[in-house]
């Protein structure tokens, strides 16, 4: 293992007074390593943002600590954090142009012209922006506004680059371009960064790993493949991947040597007791009611499965998503080929246990996937 | 493109005529009576033509001021000069207070901040009557009735909240993120203030040190009461001109040219700032 960039350790934050105030970030705990790519996922108001503002030092950490490169930050100003940082809203210096924008950031570096010159051409050609840094912040368009504003966090060699929503403002061409670019780029360099961002195809793209933040609290921080194949709790199973997980809840029964799950409108998964193992099994039959889920891609149409009636049908020219009423409630599938099926037209579902994930109905945590224990 | 009628344009050159009309008009005949003796000002019915002179300009220059009943010192070069230090000075101090004052109401909300800007307007709301009297009972037992600092304390009522609220709302227009991005580039606190805040701010500055400017030279009340004759400035000393043997029209005439002077040079010459400045947002993001 690399050494450390960051150790957050038991950050609260509260706007307001402490205990009292809105509690914006609650008890976060993470360890990133040197050269690593984070990306902080969630929805508006997660705390991910504050998170990144508490690590730049715009926000003042109510409760814990934060260390930089094994250095105590929390309590220093901004200047003496050593971070780089890309601003939501680009906040470039109106007054001057986008080079100097950019050379700007490099003055504390005291680097030679040559150097400096270097550095921004390499950035400049990186991010597409050569032909407008003579121009001014006010006359060129958002999304070149987002490039100047992340080519001035890169620009610098930093402990930690924060990057807050850095592609939010780009054509989705560019983006899928720069994104291959940008994580070259930092990989390349050994650059530590945390990126904050409401686009699950950002944050996989870019990401090493992924924290997965809602209501404050940081629900699961693992790899892109682990978070949609290990989601720790209903939440991530839910606001990780595209189209969300099918979720259902279960009464779990035997029947015949058989686990059942049963269904509303008297439907039921039955599946031999030896697709699970032991450990699963056991956890199954000792709770009377569970959340089921199955990702999309994972439900199969097949003759003898469980009937289900199709209530929408696109074709997205590389997939198709099927949405059925199934169990008083609503399923969606993806197949790869274009299926015409008529609205109204009965299906037949099944699903294997190898990709049925299980929740607990109280909690939310994760008991099982596929045939192993969370 | 839009589309007049030659009646429409006719109608409109008429009420913008009659606008200019009647703003322009008292100032044109000050102009005019400034150039004319009291005989010939007094004369009904008036008349448009008249043998121009500059003995009324002269007589203020000179201090020496010749009436029927004799002459009379005047002390108006003097009672402009005090204009011109009483509101420099002040409005100096107050953007040394205010602006920073601004800044820290805009950026930082602390306990009891909102209620602390709200005080200092407040010293706009009260009627100056109401507070002159304690005023100048306190200054004359702080020895400060009658000196440039006191009447310049004083001119803070009206300068400082002027400035403080109207830049308080510059400072606010800009971005916070902007400050961060330089503060987090390696520059401390103050510099962030002085090279980035102050500069982007500085057109609203500009706007708010002149408005405070033209305030302060047209009070009246504060420096009729706490200043005598050498430390009056010119709106108080134009009752000078008010005499034993009759009010001397084309002396005052003459003083308000000159009065009105150094203030419509600068508004013109700030013309720019002051609409860039009260018209526009300080940054577009």
């Amino acid at each position: 293992m690399s050494p450390t960039a960051i150790t957050i350790s038991g950050v609260d934050k509260f706007y307001g007074p402490i205990d009292r105030g809105v509690h914006a970030v609650k008890n976060l705990t993470m360890e990133i390593a040197k050269g690593e790519i984070v990306a902080l996922l969630g929805s508006s108001g997660c705390g991910k943002t504050s998170t990144l503002r508490m690590i730049a030092g715009f926000e003042e950490v109510s409760r814990g600590t934060i260390a930089v490169a094994g250095r105590k930050v929390h309590t220093l100003p901004p200047v003496r954090r050593n971070v780089a940082m890309a601003f939501e809203g680009y906040s470039l210096y109106p007054p001057l142009t986008v080079r100097e924008n950019i050379v700007f950031a490099l003055k504390a570096a005291r680097l030679a012209k040559s150097a400096v010159d270097a550095k921004v051409a390499n950035i400049a050609k990186l991010l597409e922006i050569e032909d407008i840094l003579e121009r001014y912040p006010s006359s060129i368009s958002g999304g070149q506004q987002q490039r100047a504003s992340l080519g001035r966090a890169l620009i610098r060699e930093a402990d930690l680059h924060l990057l807050d929503e850095p592609m939010g403002q780009l054509e989705p061409q560019l983006r899928a371009v720069l994104r291959g670019r940008i994580k070259h780029f930092i990989k390349e360099r050994g650059l530590t960064a945390i990126l904050v961002t409401h686009d699950q195809t950002e944050a996989n793209a870019l990401a090493d790993r992924i924290a997965v933040m809602e209501g404050g609290v940081l629900q699961q921080f693992d790899t892109p493949d682990r978070l949609k194949e290990r989601p720790a709790n209903l939440f991530t199973g839910t606001f990780v991947g595209e189209p969300p997980m099918n979720v259902f809840e279960a009464y779990v029964g035997t029947a015949a040597g058989k686990i059942s799950l049963k269904l509303p409108d008297g439907l039921s998964l039955d599946y031999d007791k030896d697709a699970f193992s032991g450990p699963v099994r056991d956890e199954l039959l000792n709770r009377q009611r569970v959340v089921i889920g199955v990702r999309p891609y994972a439900v199969r149409r097949s003759k003898d499965g469980v009937p289900a009636t199709v209530s929408a049908n696109q074709w997205l020219g590389d997939q198709t998503h099927i949405a059925a009423d199934f169990a008083g409630g609503s399923l969606v599938l993806v197949e790869h080929d274009r299926t015409r099926l008529e609205l109204g037209a009965p299906i037949k579902i099944s699903i294997d246990p190898k990709n049925l994930h299980v929740f607990d109905q109280a909690s939310g945590n994760a008991i099982s996937h596929g045939t192993e224990l969370a | 493109m839009e589309h007049t009628s030659l009646l429409e344009r006719i109608l409109r050159g008429i009420a913008l005529a009659l606008v200019v009309i009647f703003f322009m008009f008292p100032i044109v005949w000050i102009l005019m009576m400034s150039f004319q003796t009291n005989e010939t000002i007094l004369r009904i019915p008036p008349q448009l033509v008249f043998e121009p002179t500059l003995a009324n300009y002269t007589a203020l220059i000179t201090g020496k001021l010749m009436t029927a009943a004799g002459t009379l010192d005047i002390a108006f070069m003097r009672n402009l000069w005090n204009s011109v230090f009483l509101s420099v000075t002040s409005v100096a101090v107050a953007l040394l207070l205010g602006v920073p004052a601004a800044y820290a109401f805009a950026r930082h909300k602390f306990r009891g901040s909102e209620d602390i800007a709200f005080t200092l307007l407040s010293f706009r709301f009260a009627p100056a009557l109401l507070v002159l009297l304690p005023l100048t009972l306190y200054f004359q037992k702080l020895g400060l009735a009658n000196t440039y600092i006191g009447l310049i304390w004083v001119y803070q009522l009206i300068c400082l909240p002027l400035i403080l609220w109207i830049v308080r709302g510059y400072f606010e227009d800009i971005p916070a993120d902007i400050e961060y991005a330089y503060r987090i580039a390696g520059h401390s606190w103050f510099a962030t203030f002085r090279k980035i805040a102050l500069p982007l701010a500085g057109p609203g500055i500009a706007a708010a040190g002149l408005l405070a400017f033209i305030f302060a030279w047209n009070n009246f009340v504060f420096a009729l009461v706490l200043a005598s004759a050498d430390k009056q400035p010119v709106t108080v000393g134009a009752l000078a001109f008010i005499t034993s043997s009759g009010i001397q029209y084309g002396q005052i005439s003459a003083a308000i040219v000159l009065s009105i002077t150094p203030t419509l040079a600068l508004a013109l010459y700030a013309q720019r700032y002051l609409v860039e400045g009260l018209s526009l947002g300080a940054v577009k993001g």
